[in-house]
C-alpha cells in the first residue's frame, strides 16, 4: 500500500466531535510515510485540551488494521502549531454545512487582544448581521 | 550545584504544575459558572490548561528518566513536590475573584510564553508557540471581565478591588528566580524573567486604570511555590484530585 491509498483511508476518519468532516480536511493529519512496512502517521492537535486526539488516534490504527496493517506508529507534534489555516476549502464547505462558521483566514492572532472580533457571516443565512457572543465555544474547534 | 537535567526538569514542573493547578482550579466552576457562556468559556480555559499540562508534565518524566508518565507526576506526588505558582492554588471565591486571579496570572502566563518561543529547547519553544495561541485568549477574555466588573457598579467593583489587594502579594513570586533559572538562562533554555517584569508591570497597571480600579500598593511578595512550600489550599486540592488513582490504582477510563 502506498501513501496515496493510505490517505484516501484517512478520508474515512472523522472528527469525533464533527462527524461531517475528515481528519484530513480538518488538518491534524501532518504527514504519511511509509518505512520498510511501517506506516508513520504525524499527528497535531487542534488544540492542547483535545479530548478527541485519542480517539482520533485509535480510529486511525483501527481503520488500518482493517486494511491489512499491521504496523502503525501514531506520533503527536506540538510544533508547528495548528492553525484554522490549515482546514482544507472542502472542509471549510463541509462545516458550513453542518451549521458552523468556518474560521476567517488566521482567525488567532496577537493584534485580536485588545481589538475587535472578526467579522464572521451566519452559517445558515449568510446574514451578516451578527455579534461575537463569546470566543469560547463547548468543542473548542 | 544542581545538573541540567535536575534543573530542566524542576523547570518543566514549575509551568506544568502552574498550569495543572490553575486549570483544576477553573474546572471547580464546571456548571456552577454564572452564566451559561461564562461557564463554557472557563471551562474551555480550564480544558486549555490542563492540555498543557499534561504536554509540559508527559516532557518533564522524558527529562528525568525515572520512567514516570505524566499521570504519575499529577497523581503521585505530594504538596512539597509541586513547584507551582502560590496564586494558581488560591480558592475560587466569587467570580469576580476568579477573573481576577486568572487576569493577574494570564498576563504573566503570555509574557512568559511570548518569551519562551525563543527556547534553545526544541520541546519547550514548540510547546509555547503552541499554548500562546490558547493564553492570547484567555488573557483576552479576562481582561475584558475585569475591565466590565472594575467599570461597571459599586458593588462589581469591590468585588474585583477586594481580591486585587489580596492577591497582590502573590505577584511578586512570578519573577522570583532560583538556581534553575541561572543554570538554564546561561543555555538559553529558561526565560529572563527579569526582562518581562516591566512589561507586566505595565500591561497591568495599565488595566487597573481602565478599569477604574487603584493599584495596590502592598510591597510584600509571598515566595514559596517553585521551591515546594505552599499554602494550606495546595493539600486540599491534592486530596481531591489525587483520590481515584490512589484509591484505585488500576482504575482505567
Amino acid at each position: 500500500m502506498d501513501e496515496v491509498q493510505i490517505r484516501a483511508l484517512l478520508e474515512e476518519v472523522k472528527d469525533p466531535e464533527v462527524p461531517v468532516l475528515s481528519v484530513l480536511d480538518l488538518g491534524v493529519v501532518r504527514e504519511v510515510s511509509i518505512i520498510e512496512n511501517v506506516v508513520n502517521i504525524t499527528l497535531t492537535p487542534t488544540y492542547s485540551g483535545c479530548p478527541a486526539m485519542q480517539v482520533i488516534e485509535d480510529d486511525i490504527v483501527s481503520i488500518l488494521k482493517k486494511n491489512g496493517i499491521e504496523t502503525v506508529n501514531v506520533k503527536t507534534v506540538l510544533s508547528p502549531a495548528w492553525t484554522t489555516d490549515w482546514i482544507t476549502e472542502k472542509g471549510k464547505r463541509q462545516l458550513k454545512e453542518f451549521g458552523i462558521a468556518p474560521p476567517e483566514k488566521s482567525s488567532i492572532d496577537k493584534n485580536s487582544i485588545m481589538g475587535d472580533a472578526k467579522f464572521i457571516g451566519c452559517p445558515q443565512c449568510d446574514s451578516e448581521n451578527t455579534e461575537m457572543i463569546s470566543q469560547f465555544w463547548f468543542n473548542g474547534l | 550545584m544542581m545538573s541540567e537535567q535536575e534543573a530542566l526538569f524542576d523547570y518543566c514542573l514549575r509551568i506544568g504544575d502552574s498550569s495543572l493547578i490553575i486549570g483544576h482550579r477553573l474546572s471547580e466552576w464546571c456548571g456552577h459558572g454564572p452564566i451559561l457562556e461564562e461557564d463554557i468559556a472557563i471551562i474551555n480555559v480550564s480544558l486549555d490548561l490542563v492540555g498543557q499540562a499534561r504536554s509540559v508534565l508527559k516532557y518533564a518524566g522524558k527529562v528525568e528518566g525515572q520512567g514516570r508518565s505524566e499521570d504519575d507526576l499529577a497523581y503521585l506526588r505530594d504538596v512539597t513536590f509541586y513547584r507551582n505558582l502560590l496564586i494558581c492554588e488560591q480558592p475560587n471565591g466569587d467570580y469576580g475573584r476568579t477573573i481576577t486571579r486568572q487576569f493577574l496570572f494570564d498576563s504573566f502566563h503570555y509574557l512568559f510564553l511570548q518569551e519562551l518561543v525563543n527556547s534553545t529547547d526544541e520541546f519547550l519553544a514548540g510547546y509555547a508557540a503552541k499554548s500562546l495561541k490558547e493564553v492570547t485568549y484567555h488573557l483576552q477574555h479576562s481582561t475584558k471581565w475585569l475591565l466590565r466588573l472594575g467599570d461597571g457598579t459599586e458593588e462589581s467593583r469591590r468585588r474585583v478591588q477586594e481580591p486585587l489587594d489580596d492577591l497582590w502579594r502573590f505577584t511578586g513570586e512570578f519573577f522570583n528566580t532560583n538556581e534553575v533559572d541561572e543554570i538554564l538562562i546561561s543555555k538559553g533554555i529558561a526565560v529572563d524573567l527579569s526582562k518581562i517584569k516591566p512589561l507586566w508591570e505595565k500591561r497591568v497597571a495599565t488595566v487597573i486604570e481602565e478599569a477604574t480600579l487603584t493599584l495596590p500598593t502592598n510591597a510584600w511578595k509571598q515566595l514559596g511555590g517553585t521551591e515546594g512550600r505552599h499554602t494550606e489550599h495546595l493539600g486540599l486540592i491534592l486530596a481531591e484530585m489525587q483520590f481515584l488513582p490512589r484509591a484505585y490504582p488500576d482504575a482505567k477510563w
